[in-house]
């Protein structure tokens, strides 16, 4: 049986104005130029980049925080890119985000029990033993105890935190779960004990995740197929075996290799990007990567390359 | 009967939770021996306005006509009936220090809570919405404080007419805008946090947003701001009392007192020296204890 696709984004833009004088016109950050992609229900789909790469855009674009600039954004097969306000209330519902640091994402004056409510009273019309009930069930469900109902967020461990943020996002019963780094802020132990706990929900509820990462190791673990992002712009995807095994942009491939391996006696083969990531407000031409890559040629400095099918995987690159 | 076990140990955890906040807060503040004297004067100034009818040993406006301006007890001519002497109307001025600590105390909290009330809910606005709710809010503030305080509280007296309620409106307005800006600052400092982005996400309306999940993480500094300008509205209120703009005689105002007794300054020393002293007294305490709020709930003056 094939997965069923809950979310199509297709050539998704946020551009940002910046403003730097008054006199000047205002000049465009492009934190997302033109991505596209879809999410199925039950599977992990993992967005993979350095700092700046534009993958919390994403998120917030996803979760309906904010609106794109362009392009179009389908949820259920609903076009939700240029609705507004009321009518993506229900929508909310459907998605929902995780953050990466689990001491901000939290209301510190707000009990855990009534976080965990909150969702449920502005969405729903359930009495308060309803709710109640939902929340003690949901605390048993990511493995904490009924008695934290009571408890401030500034009670708990990092670990606990990020379960008490799994379980609020998961109150709603949604549809797609944007993680967006949910482990990199946490210690390497409990960063295993969240990740199947994640996993085990997934198993259970038969959520779409969008996995949001910098830490290659952890979308190993935990992707089934993977998007490479650079300065706004998806550069490669494929399944996760295939990008692990054989990646084909330039980028990708410095990006494995800078990956540390617990493997004293493996034969390291490093690839150092020269340069900084550049300013998404001025973009090189061309190939964006083009000034930082080891395999440039002339045509990358001045053509932009599509993506192409090579094998297994899709890649945006001219000389691959 | 095992869900009441949960609600009971549920509870208890709360009540510890509770507990230990007051006890930090209790620790920091309780390091700083100022604040404990200020709010241990603050409190007793508290209970003799409470208890004003028991204390006073007179009536605060009967006037005595067999003893104009006596002088203390301690001074030759003085006497035990009035311990802190009789003004220039045969009032026992003590009577009248204790009555007139209600009045301030009243104009402390109807100022404070007004300019509270309203500031914040202007300062959460500007902070929120931020575009053009923030740029009028704001300018409107800015012009508010480019007057010197007390001209403006004058100003605004002369037009709502010398009372001592219209004295308290006029104060609260001058007050406000700090209040509007500590809530801005504040505001701005923690709509940008995550836990604001995660209820949005979850659908919280905005009303909700701004005082329920907002609010409450903005109040340290607006408690010690509210502090401290308590003491700022009974100096003002005395200053248009003294003017001739705030408490209109016979009341027993504090400000007033001073202003009535200006011209016996010479002769009765204590009829001017007694009120000052109750003013300068208070204002400290309550000052004092401002400042160690201020210490005991500013995390950034915190030792971890």
């Amino acid at each position: 049986m094939k997965p069923e696709v809950v979310l199509e984004a297709e050539k998704l833009t946020r551009h940002y104005p910046v403003s730097h004088s008054l006199f000047k016109s205002p000049s465009l950050v492009k934190a997302l130029d033109g991505v596209s992609f879809t999410l199925k229900r039950g599977r992990t789909f993992a967005v993979v980049g350095e700092s700046g790469c534009g993958k919390s855009t994403l998120a917030r674009l996803i979760t309906l925080i904010e609106q794109p600039t362009s392009g179009m954004l389908k949820i259920n097969g609903i076009d939700l890119s240029n609705s507004e306000g009321k009518d993506l209330q229900e929508w909310y519902a459907r998605v929902q985000i995780i953050f990466q640091d689990p001491y901000g994402s939290l209301n510190p004056r707000q009990k855990v029990g009534l976080a965990l409510e909150e969702p449920l009273l502005v969405n729903t019309s359930q009495s308060k033993s309803e709710r109640q009930q939902a929340a003690r069930k949901m605390l048993s469900m990511v493995g904490l105890r009924p008695e934290h109902y009571e408890r401030y967020p500034h009670m708990f461990s990092g670990g606990q935190r990020q379960r008490i943020a799994v379980a609020r996002a998961l109150m709603l019963e949604p549809e797609i779960l944007v993680l967006d780094e949910p482990v990199s802020a946490l210690d390497v132990s409990i960063q295993a004990q969240i990740l199947n706990l994640l996993t085990e929900i997934q198993d259970r509820l038969n959520l779409a995740y969008l996995f949001i990462s910098h830490d290659l190791s952890v979308v190993h673990h935990i992707a089934d197929e993977v998007m490479v992002m650079y300065l706004g712009v998806p550069v490669e995807f494929a399944s996760r075996d295939t990008i692990f095994a054989k990646p084909m942009h330039p980028y990708t491939q410095a990006l494995l290799s800078a990956t540390p391996v617990a493997d004293p006696f493996k034969e390291k083969n490093r690839i150092i990007l020269r340069g900084e990531l550049p300013s998404p407000m001025n973009p090189p031409s061309g190939c964006t990567f083009h000034p930082r890559c080891p395999q440039a040629i002339d045509i990358c400095s001045h053509t932009v390359p599509e993506i192409r099918k090579i094998g297994a995987s899709k890649v945006a690159c001219h000389v691959v | 009967m095992s869900e009441a076990i949960a609600n009971q140990e549920g509870f208890d955890a709360q009540q510890s939770g509770r507990l230990a906040l007051f006890k930090e807060f209790w620790s920091y503040f309780s390091e700083n021996r100022g604040a404990v004297i200020g709010m241990i004067f603050f409190f007793c100034v508290v209970l003799v306005a409470i208890f004003a009818n028991f204390i006073a040993p007179h009536s605060a406006t009967e006037q005595f006509r067999d003893a104009f301006l006596q002088p203390p007890f301690w001074q030759v001519g003085g006497e035990w009936r009035f311990p802190l002497g009789t003004d220039a109307v045969g009032r026992d001025v003590l009577s009248r220090l204790i009555y007139g600590s209600r009045y301030s105390l009243f104009i402390g909290c109807i100022v404070v809570s007004v300019s509270l009330v309203f500031g914040v809910v202007l300062g959460l606005c500007a902070g929120f919405f931020r575009g053009k709710v923030d740029i009028v809010i704001m300018r409107v503030m800015d012009v508010v404080l480019a007057f010197p305080s007390l001209l403006l509280a004058l100003v605004l007296v002369a037009i709502l007419g010398p009372s001592l309620i219209n004295a308290m409106i006029a104060i609260a307005i001058v007050q406000q805008p700090h209040y509007v800006r500590l809530t801005r600052a504040a505001v701005l400092g923690e709509t940008t946090k995550d836990y604001v982005t995660a209820a949005r996400g979850i659908g919280v309306g905005k009303l909700r947003l701004m005082f329920v999940t907002i609010l409450p993480n903005c109040m340290a500094p607006l408690i010690v701001q509210a502090a401290l300008s308590f003491s700022s509205a009974i100096l003002d209120a005395a200053a248009l009392g003294f003017l001739g703009m705030g408490a209109q005689p016979p009341t027993p105002e504090w400000g007033t007192m001073l202003a009535e007794a200006r011209e016996f300054i010479l002769r009765a020393w204590w009829v001017v020296t007694f009120p000052g002293v109750a003013i300068l007294t208070t204002v400290l305490a309550i000052n004092l204890m401002g400042d160690g709020l201020r210490d005991a709930l500013d995390p950034k003056l915190k030792r971890s």
